[in-house]
Order: C-alpha cells, then structure tokens, then sequence
C-alpha cells in the first residue's frame, strides 16, 4: 500500500527537479546544436543557455523564472494501490505544487482568467491539471510534472486528407516561422506534432509528443519515425536559429504521435517545448520506495492502445 | 561565462549616463551594476491609468525597467528568497512607453523579445533610451545570481508577486543583448529582415492548401472554401 504523504514527497521532489535540472537527453541535444551553428548571434545564446543550465544546478535555482503552468502526468499500475484514493492522490498533487512553489522557489503564474486574482501558490481553479493513465501488469506509479511555458509556440489547424504530407510540412513551417520570429517560441525546442482525433485529442497528442518523449526517441511506426526526422531537418533548414536570429537550430528533435480521426479530415496540432524543457519523473514502487528520473516514458504501447483488440467480456468468459 | 565568438562585450554602471548608453552598438552584449527595478502592466496601470504615485526616489535610483517577473518567496524574517528571474515579452506594453519614460526618465528598456521597430524610431530614441533583450529565453539562473538583494518592493499585495514592482541590487547582471540603439535600429528587425529573405523558398514544390483557412489569411471578408 502506497501512502499518500509518499505520493506528496514524490511529486514535490519532481517539481524541485524538474524546475532546477535540465534534463540529460535536452543538454546533449543542445550541446550539439552548439557545434552546429555557424550564426554567431544564435551560437552565443546556445553557449548562454549552456552556463545557465550548469548555474542552475549549482545554484539549485530555477533555470528559467516563469514556471509556465505546472502539471502532472499520472500512469498507474493495475496493481497499485494507495492510501488516499484518487481524490487523494490529487489532493497530495495540489500540495506538493503549493509547497515547491513557496520552497524551491517558483514563481506562481497561475492566475483567474478573468479576475486575476490568484494564491501565489500555481494551485487553482482546474490547476494544475492531472492526467491520469493506466498500465497493465504493474504494481508501480510514474508522477511526471511538466513546466513549459503558456504563450506562444503552440497552435492548431484542420486539414484534409487532400493536403498530405506536403499540408503537414506547410503547417510546420507557418508555426514555426510564426512563433520562431524573436524567439518566441524559446527555440531550439523539442518540437511535438499530433495528427488525427478529434480537436482536443489532436491538442492533446502533439502535447504530450513534445514533453513527455526524449530527444532521440523514435515513433514505432517507421515511416511515422521518417517523417520525424524529415521535419526536424524542415525545421532547422528555416534559416532561424535560437531568438529568431540568422541560424540553423530550431528543432532539437520532433516527435509525432497519431490517433484515429474522422474519416474527412486531417487536424493537426504543433507544439514547442521551451530552452528550459522542464520535465521530470518519479517513480513510486509498491513498497513505497522512490525512484527518479528525467524520461516519463509515457508511450507505452498500452498508452498508443495499440495491443489491444475488441473481444468482448462474454467471448473472453466463454473461451476462459 | 560563455565565450561571444566576435561579440563585443559591456559592464555598465546603473544610473546609466547618457554617453554610456549612445556608445552602445546593436549586438553587444552586456552586463550591469546598480539597482533594476521592474514594472510591466499591473505597474503601468496603477500609475498611468489610475493615477497612483510613483515610488519615492525611484527616478534617482534607477533608470533601468526590467519586463519581469522574478521567481520570489517571503521568507518567514520578512526576507525575500529570489530564485531564477526571466524576461516578459515586451510588445505588449507599448502602448504605455511613451507616457512612462516621461514620467520615471527611464533610458533601458529590458525585457524579452524587443519591441517593434517603430517604437525604438518613435518612443525610445528620441527619449534617449535603447532597449536590451534577455538570451534565451531564458537565463534565469544566471540573472537570479546577478541579483545580490532586494532593495524594495512596492505594490506586492495589490498585484502579486509576478506584477509586483521589485527594486534589485544587481551585479554582474546578465547577459544581455542590445536591441535597440539611439537611432532607432533593431536588432531583431535586421535579422528578421534576413530570416524572410529566405522563407518564400521554403514553401517551394510544397501544394496548395486544400482549404483556404483563417490563420492564414486576416481578411474577414475571404470564404473559407
């Protein structure tokens, strides 16, 4: 049985992480970029971000001050079984994001749309937001807390079957030309694409491949895995590099995660995360103990559902 | 501290002098000493539009507004933590400049990504103020580190922390990238000049899109189809 305060003392100690360490995959990305670059402008901020990286982490302060909108991705095991119950669980979330905002610290971001007013805290009104998943034969829980920044560099567009490959690849580079203009968008990002479902799906899907995959990381579909490559090649050759200025690094890698849409359509989401790509993971082990690290590991290939059929239950009891 | 392959490099002492700031050339990158204060549009507001004070001394003090907001805590002696500090991006308080560099003398402007070009040719420069970008975005480790105290804040528990106007004894503050300079050239108007030099290139071999959608056009009166 997993304690709730556990569930708090993991997914404070995330947020602290996530906030502070730049995560391992992000930095040889970076690093190599660096060696890349010939814009002497853009060359200068890469090395920038490099020294800010290392200050961070010597200095356990955060490496960028605006917190973005801090949220958690939750994956729990069929298996696993906690003090607190789900309300529980997100209780111990809400705390842990109100602690590590006062301690680390934060800055709180999270305020009323309308009112403005807000609890210094990153804690609200639907803040921060947890989403929950599941794994089959399992007994752990993964927290994942995610940082990334809320205005610009994301964005949404239905195309139809008839665009293509080629409609894709527009989209991409009107977003990344849009949002790269002055280094909006915190370039070189990790740049996430969803294709397909509905308009909250597709929203959803080209989040999460952009904060919860690590640079490296192929999609297992090989042609799909291509045109990850293909796209970040589109990226890079814009012409823009970090800050909008003359170069070559935008994409430090680009991942595209895909779901069953309507048969007339194509949408399509393109999201950035930041030089700051905050993101860190606990695992919580059924005899409570903690381990941490920087990949989420999100993409099972339960989460892409993609081994798994329709039988139903009455076939299933009769076969048993 | 990285190494700006053939970037010049600048420590400037705040109040900054009117020949400190003309000697500055796009593309510098520099470092400060003095006190920053910072105010963004819960500030402006308070001041302009509703006409509340000004901070005593403030003109004195510092001519250096920074867009941002810090990553702060109060501590339980009254004390303030600061974490990481990190640039707002600053096109969208042009439409208080004018009024506020009147108002406080300020000469630099800093904050993320620029404003645009015609506020450097018609607010800044004929003001003698030049505007300097943050690298990033953003170093918010190394500006945390430059801040050595809080000299005052003002307006905390009307606005919150991120609107709040902080008073920073830095040092060593930076890096920074000068945008602007008293002729009213941009930086990052030069270089996007170049960046859309190329773009049309880009879309080359690429086919029409099968729909013509809103966001790719601003012309209401255009049919979807």
């Amino acid at each position: 049985m997993i304690d709730n305060a556990t569930i708090e003392e993991a997914a404070y100690e995330i947020m602290k992480k996530a906030a502070i360490d730049i995560p391992e995959d992000y930095l040889e990305g970076i690093r190599g970029m660096v060696d890349l670059e010939t814009g002497d402008l853009s060359a200068f901020v890469l090395k920038a971000m490099l020294d800010n990286y290392e200050t961070a982490t010597e200095d356990r302060r955060p490496m960028c001050a605006d917190t973005g909108l801090p949220r958690y991705w939750v994956k729990v095991g069929d298996a696993a079984r906690f003090s607190g119950g789900f309300t529980g669980f997100e209780r111990a979330l809400r705390a842990a994001t109100a602690r590590a905002t006062h301690d680390v610290p934060l800055r709180p971001n999270r305020v009323h749309p309308l009112w403005r007013n807000e609890h210094n805290n990153n804690v609200g009104i639907n803040a921060p937001e947890v989403e929950w998943s599941f794994e089959p034969d399992v007994d752990w829980i993964d927290i994942t807390t995610v940082h990334k920044g809320g205005l610009f560099g994301t964005d949404y567009r239905m195309l139809f079957p008839g665009d293509g490959i080629d409609g894709i690849k527009r989209f991409f580079l009107d977003t990344l030309i849009a949002f790269g203009k002055r280094g909006l968008a915190c370039q070189p990002a990790i740049v996430g694409v969803g294709l397909g479902g509905s308009k909250d799906t597709c929203m959803q899907l080209g989040k999460q491949a952009a904060c919860l995959r690590a640079v490296g990381d192929r999609n297992p579909d090989p042609k799909i895995a291509e045109l990850e490559l293909e796209l970040k090649e589109l990226g890079n050759s814009i012409g823009m590099g970090a800050m909008g200025f003359v170069g070559s690094s935008m994409v430090v890698d680009c991942h595209i995660e895909v779901g069953f849409t309507h048969t007339g359509g194509m949408p399509m989401s393109v999201h950035t995360f930041c030089l700051s790509s905050r993101r860190a993971t606990a695992r919580i082990a059924a005899d409570g103990s903690i381990a941490y690290r920087s990949d989420p590991q999100w993409f099972t290939p339960y989460m892409r559902r993609e081994t798994i059929e329709w039988p139903s239950q009455r076939a299933l009891d009769k076969s048993a | 501290m990285a190494e700006p392959k053939g970037l010049r490099q600048v420590r400037l002492k705040l109040p900054a002098s009117p020949q400190d700031i003309a000697a500055l050339q796009l593309g510098s990158v520099v470092y400060l000493d003095g006190v920053v204060y910072t105010a963004r549009e819960g500030v402006y507001e308070r001041v302009l539009v509703r006409g509340e004070p000004l901070p005593e001394g403030l003109c004195e003090i510092s001519n250096a507004n920074f867009h941002c907001s810090p990553a702060a805590a109060l501590e339980p002696d009254g004390s303030y933590a600061i974490g990481g500090v990190t640039a707002t991006a600053s096109f969208r308080f042009s439409k208080y400049m004018a009024e506020w560099l009147d108002r406080t003398g300020t000469k630099i402007v800093i904050g993320k990504a620029g404003m645009p070009r015609e506020d450097y040719q018609k607010v800044l420069s004929p003001r003698g103020a030049v505007y300097l970008t943050t690298v990033g975005y953003g170093t918010g480790a190394l500006l945390g580190r430059g801040v050595k105290r809080v000299r005052e804040v003002h307006w905390l528990e009307e606005l919150g922390i991120a609107q709040a106007m902080w008073m920073f004894e830095v040092e060593n503050f930076g890096p920074f990238i000068v945008d602007s300079d008293l002729a009213g050239n941009s930086l990052f108007a030069q270089q996007g000049d170049l960046v859309n030099e190329r773009i049309a290139r880009l879309y080359d071999g690429l086919k029409p899109p099968a729909l013509h959608r809103y966001g790719e056009t601003d012309d209401r009166k255009r049919e979807v189809m």
